[in-house]
């Protein structure tokens, strides 16, 4: 039994990861329509600007926290800006192309670089060592990443859910030129909520970085497991896609426990599932 | 009389044909590095490997000589069905005529069926599972590195005489992982150990906390890593990170490249021991070549032992193609030339290839260095023993090769 706690524990932190991703997935595709391959690219770089910040700035890891989703936004909305802006309305077909090509021409970049190995990055100081909680030790700092993303998931849902700012993004996807009309830029904003998805992957990079190695493949190997998560999740549908990444998170760590020769392909299955029975994901609506 | 003359020559060519003089004067040689390009083996085989293919090529001497050589690479991705369509079409359609490199268990079992099946050739300096010169050895393909056996052998042996008589092995669920843990298992057994259990992970895993609290909760004195690349590395920062070595446990690296080391950084590896036949300190030969490698590498890199293989195995090839006189495309020809031939070059000294398709060199148990005693970058061994080869590897005697005569 307490085994069974240990693992609900740890499936709760990578749900952390999940729920990130899928997150910043979500509200590209939301508002942007937008299939955003290049995810698992971004978030990637996220941990590479932390350990770059690190190592030939000696900016720390708090600092990192703030400056790499930052960064990598901006150089998001620079790729939303000359080149996925150029793609409104057409098919998913070609945003899933194009980003899928960057994504794979940051990676050959990184790796070309820093080979696939990857490189060490500390966890910091003030959230080293770890406690002992009878059924497990858990370790301060992924106690911290648990804490910490949710009350960003929670905070982007209520930026776009409750607030003004979020209601003006919500009617610009629905309609762009009557929300336009009301003299509101809508490019930029989309172009913004770009950036905003894009740093919610490089925040998930940096908080990554010290528990996984600084790698360029980091992010390949997780997005396909995000993206069976916000399908599972219903495409767009931000609350969805932040109870789905914690909850497979638990299901996935469940699996490792029971089953760990299933555990990589767990989520897959679950999503054929789903798909199956509600072809819109759990909280999705019909198109 | 045109046609009497002609008769003549064509009777002259064939008694030197048969004299055994005209027939192998073919000079072209087609190298093939077939590896994992990309993913988490990379930076231990990968482009690394090429450019030691490349400088053995250099170094022997042969274009000068009249020979030509081709190399090509090719990325199997880990996947043995990707492995097996390009060594057919590498055979087939490429004429490529020896194999190096292919690590990856999983791909490298593949490939040494096909090998054997179209008389090519196969030196395997990548793969670590002791199948290959055991229940499936062939009389096309050589073993040259390192296998699972003598990691087993040699660290597992060293860990249980120090104390670590409990074992929990954390192994990667292919081929590989499988014929480690089986192999350090006996090992540990026939020591006077105890196995008391094992979880097995997917391989290319991110997260490992899982199975190291599966490992944890075991109260197993030496967690058994099974596994390699970053899934190893990922398991030792994270078992830090659970507190399982400040608890009392020990980690034993069964299978660690200095590609590793590197990457960990000596504050998270320091201490752990294993074994490896190469490391680029050893002696002024290895450090000579090392350096030329690393200049070569676009990250500065020192050569794994796998790349080092590359470098040995192909120049012991050569070596028997020249004495051969040209290159009869008859892998398993080749490959009985090698064995006949005693094996000598700076990286792994002088050794033997065995019937079984064995290449014999010295094992080194390593134990990495504390940060402070590190004098740089890649200063990372201190070495604890040296096993010579002959007692490293798999005794014949043990052996299931078909092709050891008992």
């Amino acid at each position: 039994m307490q085994a069974l706690y240990a693992q609900l524990l740890v499936g709760l932190i990578n749900g952390s990861f999940y729920a990130l991703l899928s997150l910043g997935l979500a509200v590209i595709f939301g508002m942007l329509n937008i299939i955003n391959f290049a995810h698992g690219a971004l978030y990637m770089m996220g941990a590479f600007v932390a350990y770059f910040l690190l190592n030939l700035g000696g900016i720390n890891y708090w600092w990192a926290l703030l400056l790499a989703p930052i960064i990598v936004g901006i150089f998001g909305m620079i790729l939303e800006r000359t080149m996925l802006q150029w793609l409104t309305g057409l098919d998913h077909l070609y945003g899933l192309l194009l980003t899928f090509g960057i994504a794979l021409i940051v990676q050959g970049v990184f790796q070309n670089y820093f080979g696939s190995s990857g490189l060490p990055y500390a966890i910091p100081d003030q959230l080293r060592g770890g406690m002992n909680l009878g059924f497990m030790f858990l370790p301060v700092y992924r106690g911290w990443v648990v804490v910490f993303s949710l009350v960003v998931c929670l905070a982007t849902w209520f930026l776009i859910e409750k607030t003004q700012l979020g209601a003006y993004l919500r009617a610009a996807t629905e309609n762009p030129t009557l929300v336009r009309a009301f003299g509101i830029n809508v490019p930029r904003m989309i172009t913004l909520t770009y950036g905003l998805g894009v740093g919610l992957a490089a925040l998930a990079g940096v908080l990554s970085a010290p528990i996984n190695q600084v790698r360029p493949l980091m992010g390949a190997d997780l997005i396909i497991v995000v993206f069976a998560v916000v399908v599972i999740g219903g495409m767009g549908s931000i609350m969805g896609s932040i109870i789905t990444g914690f909850a497979l998170g638990v299901i996935e760590g469940l699996t490792k426990y029971f089953y760990p020769e299933a555990s990589n392909t767990v989520v897959f299955v679950l999503m054929v599932l789903v798909l199956l029975v509600k072809p819109t994901g759990l909280t999705g609506r019909a198109a | 009389m045109k046609h009497s003359i002609s008769a003549m020559l064509l009777g002259t060519a064939l008694a030197l044909g048969a004299a055994g003089g005209a027939v192998a004067q073919d000079k072209n040689i087609k190298i093939g590095v077939l590896t994992d390009n990309s993913g988490l083996y990379a930076d231990l085989g990968g482009p690394g490997s090429t450019v030691a293919a490349q400088m053995a090529i250099e170094d022997s001497g042969l274009a000068a000589k009249g020979w030509k050589l081709d190399l090509i690479s090719a990325d199997h991705q880990n996947k043995p069905d990707i492995g097996s369509t390009i060594a057919r079409q590498w055979i087939d359609v490429e004429k490529v005529d020896i194999f190096m490199d292919v690590l990856n268990s999983g791909v490298a079992l593949a490939v040494n069926n096909i090998v054997k099946e179209k008389n090519s050739i196969l030196i395997d300096t990548g793969a670590a599972t002791s199948d290959l010169t055991n229940a499936q050895c062939s009389p096309n393909t050589i073993h040259w590195v390192y296998d699972t056996y003598m990691l087993a052998n040699s660290t597992g042996q060293a860990l249980v005489k120090a104390g670590g008589d409990t074992w929990y092995f954390l192994t990667a669920d292919y081929a590989f992982g499988h014929a480690l843990e089986r192999d350090t298992a006996a090992v540990v057994v026939k020591s006077g150990g105890k196995v008391i259990g094992n979880v097995r992970h997917p391989l290319n895993t991110a997260d490992f906390s899982s199975f190291l609290l599966q490992a944890q909760a075991s109260k197993a004195k030496i967690i058994g890593m099974a596994n390699a690349g970053g899934d190893t590395t990922n398991t030792i920062k994270q078992a830090a990170e659970f507190g399982i070595v400040s608890g009392g446990q020990k980690l034993a690296g069964l299978l660690l490249f200095i590609t590793d080391v590197h990457a960990l950084g000596l504050k998270v590896a320091q201490g752990l021991n294993f074994t490896e036949t190469f490391y680029w300190d050893l002696n002024d030969g290895t450090r000579a070549f090392s350096k030329r490698f690393s200049e070569r590498m676009k990250n500065k890199a020192m050569p794994s032992m796998v790349q080092a293989g590359v470098y040995s195995g192909l120049l012991h090839y050569f070596k028997a193609l020249e004495a051969m006189g040209g290159n009869p495309h008859d892998g398993a020809k080749v490959v009985a030339k090698m064995k006949e031939m005693p094996t000598d070059d700076a990286l792994f000294g002088k050794g033997t290839i065995r019937a079984d398709g064995r290449k014999l060199h010295p094992a080194y148990l390593f134990e990495v260095k504390k940060p402070e005693e590190s004098k740089g970058p890649w200063d990372y061994y201190k070495l604890v023993g040296t096993t010579p080869g002959e007692q490293a590897f798999r005794p014949l005697s043990e052996s299931a090769c078909p092709l050891v005569k008992k």
